[in-house]
C-alpha cells in the first residue's frame, strides 16, 4: 500500500465534484504519488530514516532525562543540579 | 580541549555530548545550505521558463526555448528534491540531544528556545510540504504562474525555517528578551519581538543564508562543468552556469557585507570569540587584521606570556575597522578580557575574577531564595532579599561555575584557523565567480580583455582567447570548478565552527557553561550514540551522494 493508494481511496469515498478544490488537491497527490519513480526511492529512504529516528533512537537512546530523574519536580531538580555544580 | 576532568560529574560526558552535538549539527548543515542555494537556482531557471512560456502565449516566443527552460527547471528541482529528502528530519536529532544530553540547558532556556523551534516546525511542515508537492506533482495540474509561485515559496519556506532556527541559535549567543524566573528555574520570554528580531539573529540569518546561496551556486557551476567536461547537455550547462555564476557572485558580495556586520555584533557581545578568531592576546586601538600567523593547530597558545603569535602578517587597522567600523577603534584581546579593560570612550568591563565573584553571589542567592521560598518558616522577606541579590548579579550567573578564569578562553587554534579557511575560501569564490561571469557573459571589452590576459599568462589556450565559448576549455578548468564543491562545504562548516567553538564554554552566553548545562549521564552511553550516529550519518551521506551522482549522470529528462 502506498500513498497514491490512500489518495485513490479518498477520491472514491468522498463524493465531490471533479472541479472542486478538494478533489483537485487529492488528485494532485494521487497522480503525483502514482507517477513517481525517483520519488519512490526517496520516500522509502525518508520512511526508513523516520523509523530509525523516532522509533529506534528516540525510544532506546534518547529518553527525556528530566522525566526519568526529576519525579515531576523538574524545577527543583534543575535548581539543585545547578547549585551543586557551582560548589568547589 | 578536554578540560573537564576536574568536575564531579562523569568527565567525558561533556566532551562526548559536545562531540555528538557537533557531529549532528555538521551533518545537518550538509543539507540545509544546498536546499537554500538550489532553491534560488531552480527559482530563476523556472522564472526563465515562465517568461518564455508567457512570450509564446503572446505569440512572439519560441516553443523550443520554453521547453528547454522547463527541462532545466525540472532537472535542478530533481537534484533539489534528492537533497531535500535526504535532509528531512536530520535536525530533529538535535532536539533529542537537548532533552537527553543537555537537560539542564533545555529546562533553563524554557519557552524561549521552544517558541522559535515550534514556529519553525509548523512553517517547515505546512509551507514547505505543501509547495514542494505542487512543485513536483503540479507541472500538468496547475498553471505555470501558480507552479512558479510554488517553486519560489518552497525556497521561501525553507528560508523562513532557517530564520527561526537561527533566532534560537542567536539567542544562545546573545540572550535577549527574557527574564529568569527562579521559581520555575526557566528563562521566560518577555518580548517575542526582541527575541525574533534580535540584531544578532538578523545578522546571523543574512550571513548564513547568503553563504548558503554560494554553496548552491558552486554546486550548480560544478555540475555544469562536469557536463562540459563530458561534452553532454552543453546548452543546459552553459545557461545554468551563467545563472549559477551570477547568483554566486552576488551571494559572495552579500556574504562579505553581512559577514562584516556579523563581526561587529561578535565584537560587541562576544569579544572573547573575536579575540580567539584573531589570536589577539593583547588588544588596543588601531589593530590590524591577521592575514596569517603561526598558531599551533594542536595546542592552546601561551597568550598570557606571548605578545602575539609568531610570524604574524597583518593588514593594518583592518581588525579595528572590521569590529567597530572605525580604523582607530578599540578591540580587546584575550588578556584584556581576562583582566578587565576600559574602552577609550570610558566603558568599563570588569575582570573575569570580578565576574566570577558576582556569578557566585547570584548562585548563592538562587539557593537562598529557593530555600526561603519553598521552606516553611520564611515570611517572604528573606526570599525577597535573595531575589534582589540574584537579579543584581544575574548578568554574570554563568561565571559562578568558572573555577579558573582561563576556562572562559575558547580553544584558539580552531577559531583562528577555521576563520581563516572560511575567509580565504570566500575570497577564492569571489574570484572564481567573477571569472566565470566574465567568461560566460559577453561583457564588452572586459570579456575579451580577460580572455587575452588569461591566454597571455598561460591559463587559457590561445585558441580560446578571442571567442566567448566555454565549451572547449582545458579539462583542468572544469575539474577546478568541480573540486570547489567540497571546498564550499568546508568553508561553510568552518563558519559554524567559528560561531560555536568561539562561544565556548558557554551554551548560553555568560549564563550557562557546558559543564552546568550537561546531564549527569554515563559518558559511555553518550559515546555509544556518538559512534552510532557516525555510522548512521556516514551511511546516509553515502546513499545521498550516490543517488545525487546517479541523477547528475542521468541528466535532464528531455521533453518529447
Amino acid at each position: 500500500m502506498d500513498l497514491s493508494y490512500i489518495c485513490n481511496i479518498i477520491l472514491k469515498m468522498m463524493p465531490m465534484r471533479k472541479n472542486s478544490i478538494f478533489h483537485r488537491v487529492i488528485d494532485l497527490y494521487y497522480d503525483g504519488f502514482r507517477s513517481m519513480r525517483l520519488g519512490r526511492t526517496l520516500w522509502a529512504i525518508i520512511l526508513i530514516k523516520l523509523f530509525i529516528i523516532f522509533v529506534v533512537l528516540k525510544i532506546f537512546f534518547f529518553p527525556n532525562f528530566l522525566k526519568q530523574h526529576a519525579d515531576g519536580d523538574e524545577a527543583g531538580f534543575v535548581a539543585s543540579e545547578l547549585v551543586e555544580r557551582s560548589q568547589p | 580541549m578536554l578540560q573537564h576532568l576536574f568536575l564531579n560529574i562523569d568527565a567525558g560526558t561533556i566532551d562526548w555530548s559536545r562531540a555528538q552535538f557537533a557531529l549532528t549539527a555538521i551533518y545537518h548543515w550538509l543539507f540545509v545550505p544546498l536546499t537554500l542555494g538550489l532553491a534560488v537556482i531552480m527559482g530563476i531557471v523556472e522564472t526563465n521558463y515562465y517568461r518564455t512560456q508567457k512570450a509564446i502565449s503572446k505569440g512572439n516566443g519560441d516553443k523550443s526555448v520554453a521547453e528547454f527552460w522547463k527541462d532545466a527547471a525540472k532537472f535542478w528541482q530533481k537534484l533539489f528534491g534528492v537533497n531535500f529528502a535526504m535532509g528531512v528530519a536530520t535536525g530533529i536529532i538535535l532536539e533529542f540531544e537537548f532533552g537527553t544530553n543537555w537537560s539542564n540547558y533545555s529546562w533553563f532556556v524554557g519557552d524561549i528556545f521552544g517558541a522559535p523551534l515550534a514556529v519553525e516546525g509548523i512553517v517547515a511542515f505546512f509551507m514547505e510540504s505543501t509547495f514542494v508537492a505542487v512543485m513536483f506533482f503540479g507541472w500538468k495540474k496547475v498553471s505555470p504562474g501558480f507552479h512558479l509561485a510554488s517553486t519560489w515559496l518552497t525556497g521561501l519556506g525553507a528560508t523562513i525555517s532557517a530564520w527561526w532556527i537561527l533566532v534560537a541559535n542567536a539567542w544562545m549567543q546573545y540572550p535577549v528578551g527574557c527574564e529568569f524566573n527562579p521559581d520555575t528555574m526557566r528563562n521566560e520570554m518577555v518580548s517575542f519581538a526582541e527575541v525574533a528580531l534580535s540584531p544578532f539573529a538578523v545578522s546571523k540569518f543574512f550571513h548564513t543564508v547568503t553563504s548558503a546561496w554560494i554553496i548552491g551556486a558552486i554546486f550548480c557551476v560544478g555540475v555544469c562543468c562536469w557536463y562540459l567536461l563530458k561534452k553532454r547537455h552543453t546548452k543546459l550547462a552553459i545557461e545554468s552556469m551563467k545563472i549559477g555564476a551570477m547568483v554566486g557572485l552576488i551571494a559572495c558580495l552579500l556574504t562579505l557585507a553581512t559577514g562584516h556586520k556579523s563581526a561587529q555584533d561578535v565584537a560587541e557581545v562576544q569579544p572573547m570569540k573575536l579575540a580567539a578568531m584573531e589570536a589577539l592576546y593583547n588588544g588596543g586601538t588601531d589593530i590590524g587584521l591577521t592575514a596569517v600567523a603561526w598558531v599551533n593547530p594542536f595546542c592552546q597558545p601561551d597568550y598570557q606570556n606571548e605578545a602575539e603569535p609568531p610570524l604574524k602578517l597583518e593588514m593594518p587597522y583592518a581588525l579595528s575597522f572590521m569590529a567597530t567600523n572605525d580604523i582607530h577603534g578599540y578591540v580587546p584581546g584575550i588578556n584584556d578580557i581576562l583582566n578587565g579593560y576600559t574602552t577609550p570612550d570610558g566603558k568599563v568591563e570588569p575582570s573575569i575574577d570580578e565576574k566570577i565573584e558576582r556569578g557566585k553571589k547570584a548562585i548563592e542567592a538562587l539557593a537562598g531564595y529557593r530555600a526561603a521560598k519553598f521552606g516553611s518558616s520564611d515570611d517572604g522577606s528573606t526570599a525577597a532579599a535573595h531575589l534582589k541579590v540574584l537579579q543584581e548579579n544575574m548578568k554574570y550567573f554563568g561565571y559562578g561555575y568558572i573555577k579558573d578564569k582561563n576556562d572562559i578562553v575558547p580553544f584558539v587554534p580552531v577559531n583562528f584557523w577555521a576563520f581563516r579557511i572560511m575567509v580565504g575560501l570566500g575570497c577564492l569564490f569571489i574570484l572564481f565567480f567573477l571569472l566565470i561571469v566574465i567568461l560566460t557573459y559577453q561583457i564588452p571589452f572586459i570579456s575579451v580583455f580577460t580572455r587575452r590576459l588569461l591566454a597571455a599568462v598561460g591559463l587559457l589556450p590561445e585558441t580560446e582567447a578571442d571567442c566567448y565559448a566555454v565549451t572547449n576549455l582545458p579539462a583542468w578548468h572544469y575539474w577546478l570548478a568541480i573540486i570547489l564543491i567540497p571546498l564550499a562545504y568546508i568553508g561553510s562548516e568552518c563558519g559554524w565552527l567559528v560561531a560555536e567553538f568561539g562561544r565556548q564554554p558557554w551554551t548560553i552566553q555568560d549564563m550557562l557553561p557546558t559543564w552546568a548545562a550537561v546531564s549527569d549521564l554515563n559518558s559511555g552511553s553518550v559515546a555509544l550514540t556518538f559512534f552510532l550516529f557516525l555510522i548512521l550519518f556516514s551511511t546516509m551521506l553515502a546513499v545521498e551522494i550516490s543517488i545525487l551522482l546517479k541523477q547528475i549522470q542521468k541528466g535532464p529528462e528531455l521533453s518529447e
